[in-house]
């Protein structure tokens, strides 16, 4: 029988309609293999106990006839941001250990109501802040491409979970590329919807104004698969867009089928390709400009002059709005609490010793940022000029979309970096998302997609498209071609060149 | 050329209630002056002509039918508590001697 880890979502959707493979077979092929390659990978914090249980309810259902959703039994991987009732839920950081939370994010409900099936909690950078889970409070994750590298951050688990076939689908957050990044690293798909477009309600927030909820996959459809289930307007949610979404699974099946990049307007921003990049993902990137001119695609070189500006903005916006939303963490309705043995003591000195145990140096480092850049005397120079440098990355995506129809960039500036590379470095770790903070800025969808390998040393390479803000139907129209056009010229999907995990630690 | 003094992290220290060692305040205070000196880049260009903006996509005005809606009974609410009564948070005191 073939292997069903291997097999997309939509191929395993259409394997249980004509009762080829059972959810209770698939969901026990990816358990099997979690059980396989987590010594290795440590893609997951915690792995579902009722899994089996309940694809054998989704399989009794099916076989009586009972109207259900054609996802129903699909496995998925949930991202340890997201607020799960029956599966602890800690955002990568000590100071929630063990916590169950009290209700389902609304995306965890949404997928529960479309049958799909949790698997367990991926691994991420503590809060989602860092670039390649080495912040987790738990243990870094392994790039399935090579386990001495980082799969990149946050959501280096739910990426690491999907390219090493634990599961077909799998939830993230991205705040400033913590789907793209990691999607850019291990050879996945990873979409970053229009702020607005996922519920946050149940999400674990960041910095609210920038965060957002998505798929990663293996393929544009499987994305657009999920994404479809997961969007759509939540009154729990203040900034949840209230328009209906068309359909992105439609989309990326109707441009995988026929595609096309005939007339379509390409374009390249200067800023994002410079000396600054590998150059072996710098010559990836300008042999997919050839190869979609080639296919017809005009190819316009755009200036977005503040997206030098974007990283620097982005450090002293994230870290204002994580000060302020991590201040819950307070020792006294959920998570740790740690009391000093020398007294007397008030609440703020358990405050105090509880975050100096809970958090771990990110954590720290953003907050001390956050408080500074907030603070009375400095507010208007750094977090109030960089609320006009945004202004300025929206001024820039509007002059760029008024001339092409979808922009594309690396999605990272270079291959998977090796573990500990980065990690005393700030400043190197948070330039990794250089090409996926200017939509975060300006709250526009991002889509990532692989487009080779490195030659020099096999690993993947990603591409990343942007589109206006509501334009995210157009993403998965362009991505559904250019994923088909470079896999064409590739021989093949990138995931499937992956190297099989060896279960005895680096390769 | 930012720098960040200890003192200074130390205050941020207290306002932010992370009780830092005295290592992990030095550490921050080197780590912290290279990172404004770089995100005070933004001053180049965030000019008075310049509005700035809070939210990427901004919807205005969001309300609600008033009317009772999802709520938490006590007990979910305390269940993931470090310490409680059955119906309230127990915490430390509040006040300290000099206060």
């Amino acid at each position: 029988m073939t292997d069903l880890t291997r097999m997309s979502a939509t191929e395993l959707v259409d394997l249980m309609a004509r009762g080829e493979a059972s959810s209770a077979d698939i969901v026990s092929a990816h358990l099997a293999r979690i059980h396989q390659v987590e010594p290795t990978i440590h893609a997951f914090l915690h792995v579902a106990d009722r899994a089996l249980e309940q694809a054998g309810e989704i399989d009794r259902k099916r076989a009586a006839g009972d109207s259900l959703p054609t996802t129903a039994g699909l496995p998925l991987a949930v991202k340890d941001v997201l607020c799960t009732t029956d599966m602890p839920t800690t955002a990568g950081s000590r100071i929630l250990e063990g916590y169950y939370p009290p209700y389902d994010a609304t995306v965890v409900t949404k997928c529960h109501e479309a049958g799909l099936i949790s698997l367990g909690k991926t691994n991420m950078d503590e809060f989602a802040m860092g670039s390649s889970t080495e912040h987790s409070g738990y243990g870094p994750t392994a790039n399935p491409w090579d386990v001495t590298r980082t799969p990149g951050g946050s959501g280096g688990g739910s990426a690491a979970a999907v390219a090493a076939f634990e599961a077909p689908l799998a939830l993230g957050s991205d705040t400033g590329g913590s789907i793209r990044q990691p999607s850019a690293l291990t050879g996945t798909v990873g979409f970053k919807p229009t702020y607005g477009g996922v519920s946050r309600y149940g999400v674990i927030a960041l910095a609210s104004s920038l965060d957002q909820v998505g798929p990663v996959a293996r393929s544009v459809t499987d994305a657009a698969l999920l994404q479809d289930i997961i969007s759509g307007h939540d009154p729990n949610d203040s900034t949840s867009i209230p328009t209906p979404w068309p359909s992105m699974f439609d989309a990326a099946v109707a441009a995988s089928k026929n595609p096309s990049v005939k007339g379509l307007k390409v374009g390249r921003i200067t800023q994002l390709d410079t000396d600054g990049f590998q150059p072996s993902v710098r010559n990836r990137y300008h042999e997919t400009l050839e190869m979609l001119s080639s296919q017809g695609a005009e190819i316009i070189d755009i200036d977005a002059p503040h997206f030098d500006y974007a990283v620097s903005a982005y450090y002293l916006i994230l870290p204002a709005e994580a000060s302020s939303n991590l201040a819950k963490f307070d020792s006294v309705r959920f998570g740790l609490r740690v009391t000093p043995t020398d007294g007397p003591l008030t609440v703020e000195d358990v405050m105090a010793a509880t975050r100096e145990a809970g958090f771990g140096d990110e954590v720290k480092r953003r907050i001390i940022l956050g408080t500074y850049a907030l603070s009375a005397g400095y507010y208007d120079a750094y977090y109030g000029s960089a609320q006009k440098v945004r202004t300025l990355i929206q001024q820039d995506f509007a002059n760029a979309f008024s001339q092409v129809d979808v922009l594309a960039t690396p999605a990272a500036p270079h291959t998977a970096f090796r573990l500990g590379e980065q990690l005393d470095d700030p400043l190197a770790m948070y330039a990794n998302d250089m090409t996926t903070i200017p939509a975060n800025l300006a709250g526009v969808p991002g889509l990532a997609l692989p487009m080779g390998l490195d030659p020099d040393n096999g690993l993947p390479i990603g591409l990343q498209l942007m589109a206006p803000a509501h334009a995210d139907q157009r993403l998965f129209e362009v991505g559904g071609s250019m994923e088909a056009l470079i896999n064409d010229a590739f021989g093949g999907p990138v995931w499937s060149r992956v190297p099989e995990v060896s279960a005895g630690g680096a390769k | 050329m930012s720098e960040m003094t200890p003192d200074q992290v130390r205050h941020l220290a207290v306002l932010a209630r992370i009780a830092l060692t005295e290592d992990e305040v030095t550490k921050l205070a080197g780590e912290l002056s290279l990172i404004v000196d770089a995100v005070e880049k933004v001053q180049e260009v965030a000019t008075d002509d310049v509005v700035p903006t809070s939210h990427p996509v901004p919807l205005g005005m969001v309300t609600r039918p008033d009317v009772v809606g999802q709520t938490l009974t006590p007990q979910q609410v305390l269940q993931a508590a470090p310490d409680h009564d059955g119906e309230l948070f127990r915490v430390t005191a509040i006040l300290g001697e000099e206060q």
